[in-house]
C-alpha cells in the first residue's frame, strides 16, 4: 500500500502536483489523466528525481522520500520510462542481470531469477543484444527489468506506447500477472483506456496537478468529472458552437 | 552459460592468443632494437588509450587530461624509484595507486559536469599538471620532494628496470605482459558488474539511477581505473627511458591522444591497440623509412578524426573488419555468381 499525503511539487511558477492525497491500496492501480496532468512528475517524485515542496509518501510503512534516490531500487522500487531505456549495447540477460545486481536479491539465485524474469515476459533469447531487437521486444526487456529482483512497487509509464493492439494485449496479460506472482504493487500510467480497465482494479485520475477522482476503475471511468477532463465537454461545446457560427456567417 | 559464451568469445580468445604469441616471440626475432623500443612504446600507449576506452567508450565521460596523468605516472615512478628500493612489480602498483588518487581528484568535476564542460575542466587540470611538472622537473636522484638535482654535474643513475627486463628485448616482453594484464583488468571490469553499471550510465543517467546504480561511485570508479592504468603505463615509460625532462609532455599531446584513441576505436580495447600503433609505430615507420616528419601526422590525424566523426564512429578497430568483409564479398562475387546465373538462363 502506498499512502500519499498532501503532495505538492513546484517548479518556478508552475505547480505540476498540487496538494494530492491518495492511497494506492495494492494490486495493479491505474493513474490516468490528460497530458500535463502531473503523472510522470508523480513518478519522478517516487523515483527521487524531483524533490516535493510538501507532503509525504509512505510505501508499505516506509518513508520513501527519506531514502537516497539510488537506494530506492534496492528497497524494491522499479520503474519504466515513456521512452525506451533498455541498454542497447548489452544483451537481454545483462540488461536484466544489471537490475538484479543492484537489488536486495542474493547472488546465488541471480542466474535463475534473471532467466525466469525473461521467460515470464515472453522473451526467448537471453543472449540477444538489445540494440538488435524490435520495439515490442525492447519494451518487454524493460518489463523484465521491472519484475526482477524482488520488487515491491513497480511504476510503469506508458509501457505499451506505440505498440499495435495484439502486442498491447500480450503486455496486458504480463502486467495483470505481476501482483499475484510477485506480490508487488503496480502503478500503471497509460492513455490506452482498454489497457487500464483490463489491468487495474482501482484508478486515480489527475488533472492539472489535482486529484479529481479515485476508486474502483469501473466507477472512475464513468465519473462525469473524469469524462469532462478527458474530453473537455465545456470547451468542446464552445468550440463546436463557435465553429457553427463561423460556418453560418461565411455564406452571408 | 554456453549460450552466452558463444563462438565469438572463442574466436576472440584465439585471436588474442595469436597476437600475444606474435608480439612476444615473432617480433623480437624479426626486428632490431630500435624497432623493439618502438613496440614497447606501442604497448605503453595502448594502455593509455585503453584508459580513454574506459572513460569515454564505456561511461561516456570525456577527459582531456589523460596524457598529463601519464606524465604524473612517469614522475611518480621515477620519484618512488629514487626514494625506496621496491621490487619492480610493487613499484608499478604503487605508481598506479598514486596516479589513481590524482586522477580521481581531476575527475571529481565529472560528478556535476559532462560533455564540453568536463572536457574543458580536465584540460585545465592537465594544464596545471604540465605547469607544475615543468617547475618541479623530473626526479633524477636528487633530494627533497622534487627529487631533482642539476644533472650537468653528471653521475645520474637511470631508473631501474625489472630484473628479467634489463635487455631491450627483455624489457619489451615484460612491458607486453604487464600491458596484457592491465587489459585483462579492464576487460574484467567490462564484463562484470561495473561494466553493466557503466553501460547503464552511458545510456541514460536517470534510468541508471532508477535501476539502483550509485552514479557517483561508478563514475569515480571509472576515473580510478583509467588513472591506475595510465599510472602503470607511466611507470613503464619511466623505466623505458630511464630519465626524462618535462619537454616531451606537451599540453597539446592530451588532444592528440584522444584523437588517436578515437581514430583507433574508442569503444573497444582492440581500438586502444590500434591507437597505440597509430601514435608510436606509424610515426616511427614514416620517419625511418620515408623521412616524413611528425608535423605531417597532425594533419593526417586531423583528417582521420573527421572521417571518424562523419562516417565511422567505431574507428579503425570497428571499420576495418567491416571493410575487409565487404572487400571479400566484392572479390568473391564473380565466383559465386555463376551457379545463380546458370539457373536464370532457361
Amino acid at each position: 500500500m502506498i499512502e500519499v499525503e498532501g503532495l505538492t511539487v513546484r517548479f518556478a511558477g508552475v505547480t505540476p502536483i498540487d496538494d494530492v492525497s491518495v492511497v494506492f491500496p495494492g494490486g495493479t492501480c491505474g493513474l490516468i489523466g490528460p497530458n500535463g496532468a502531473g503523472k510522470t512528475t508523480f513518478f519522478n517524485v517516487l523515483s527521487g528525481f524531483v524533490k516535493p515542496a510538501a507532503g509525504s509518501i509512505r510505501a508499505f510503512g516506509d518513508d520513501l522520500l527519506g531514502m537516497v534516490d539510488f537506494r530506492r531500487a534496492r528497497w524494491g522500487l522499479r520503474r519504466t520510462f515513456q521512452t525506451e531505456q533498455a541498454i542497447e549495447s548489452l544483451s537481454v540477460f545483462e540488461n536484466v542481470a544489471m537490475i538484479h545486481e543492484h537489488s536486495k536479491a542474493g547472488r546465488a539465485t541471480r542466474r535463475s531469477d534473471v532467466l525466469a524474469a525473461i521467460e515470464y515476459v515472453g522473451l526467448d533469447e537471453p543472449g540477444a543484444t538489445v540494440g538488435g531487437l524490435d520495439a515490442r521486444d525492447r519494451r518487454l526487456v524493460e518489463l523484465a527489468r521491472a519484475v526482477v529482483g524482488r520488487p515491491r512497487v513497480i511504476l510503469l509509464d506508458e509501457p505499451a506506447a506505440g505498440l499495435p493492439d495484439e502486442e498491447t494485449e500480450h503486455m496486458a496479460t504480463v502486467i495483470q500477472g505481476i501482483p499475484e506472482r510477485l506480490g508487488a504493487l503496480v502503478i500503471l500510467v497509460d492513455h490506452d483506456m482498454s489497457l487500464v480497465s483490463s489491468c487495474c482494479t482501482t484508478t486515480a485520475v489527475l488533472d492539472f496537478g489535482r486529484l479529481i477522482a479515485s476508486g474502483l476503475t469501473t466507477d472512475v471511468l464513468r465519473d462525469e468529472q473524469v469524462i469532462r477532463a478527458y474530453l473537455g465537454t465545456e470547451e468542446l461545446d464552445d468550440q463546436v458552437l463557435g465553429a457553427e457560427e463561423h460556418v453560418t456567417e461565411e455564406p452571408a | 552459460m554456453n549460450r552466452l559464451l558463444g563462438r565469438g568469445v572463442l574466436v576472440r580468445g584465439a585471436a588474442i592468443l595469436a597476437l600475444m604469441l606474435v608480439a612476444l616471440f615473432a617480433l623480437p626475432a624479426w626486428f632490431d632494437t630500435s624497432w623493439i623500443d618502438t613496440f614497447t612504446s606501442v604497448a605503453i600507449y595502448a594502455v593509455v588509450s585503453a584508459g580513454l576506452v574506459v572513460l569515454y567508450g564505456k561511461v561516456g565521460m570525456i577527459s582531456l587530461g589523460q596524457f598529463a596523468l601519464l606524465a604524473v605516472g612517469t614522475w611518480t615512478g621515477l620519484r618512488l624509484n629514487y626514494l625506496v628500493d621496491l621490487p619492480f612489480p610493487l613499484l608499478l602498483l604503487a605508481t598506479g595507486a598514486v596516479t589513481c588518487v590524482v586522477g580521481v581528484v581531476i575527475g571529481l568535476p565529472a560528478l556535476r559536469l559532462s560533455g564540453l564542460f568536463l572536457a574543458l575542466i580536465t584540460l585545465m587540470g592537465a594544464g596545471a599538471i604540465t605547469l607544475v611538472l615543468r617547475t618541479l622537473e623530473f626526479p633524477n636522484g636528487g633530494g627533497g620532494f622534487s627529487g631533482h638535482r642539476d644533472s650537468d654535474l653528471g653521475g645520474v643513475v637511470p631508473m631501474v628496470r625489472p630484473s628479467w627486463g634489463t635487455s631491450e628485448v627483455g624489457f619489451y616482453r615484460y612491458t607486453v605482459i604487464v600491458c596484457a594484464l592491465v587489459f585483462l583488468l579492464a576487460l574484467a571490469h567490462f564484463v562484470l558488474k561495473p561494466g553493466r553499471a557503466w553501460a547503464a550510465i552511458r545510456e541514460s543517467e536517470p534510468a541508471a539511477l532508477a535501476a539502483g546504480v550509485n552514479i557517483t561511485l561508478y563514475k569515480m570508479w571509472a576515473f580510478a581505473l583509467a588513472s591506475f592504468m595510465t599510472g602503470v603505463a607511466g611507470c613503464l615509460l619511466a623505466s623505458q627511458v630511464g630519465q626524462t625532462t618535462p619537454q616531451p609532455f606537451l599540453l597539446t599531446n592530451n588532444l592528440l591522444l584522444i584523437a588517436t584513441a578515437m581514430i583507433g576505436g574508442i569503444f573497444t580495447l582492440w581500438g586502444a591497440v590500434v591507437a597505440g600503433v597509430l601514435s608510436k609505430l606509424v610515426p616511427f615507420f614514416l620517419q625511418t623509412e620515408w623521412g616524413v616528419g611528425q608535423y605531417w601526422l597532425t594533419i593526417i590525424f586531423g583528417l582521420g578524426m573527421l572521417q571518424v566523426l562523419l562516417t565511422a564512429p567505431g574507428g579503425i578497430a570497428e571499420q576495418l573488419p567491416k571493410d575487409l568483409a565487404n572487400l571479400a564479398r566484392l572479390v568473391s562475387r564473380p565466383f559465386r555468381k555463376r551457379p545463380s546465373a546458370s539457373k536464370e538462363t532457361p
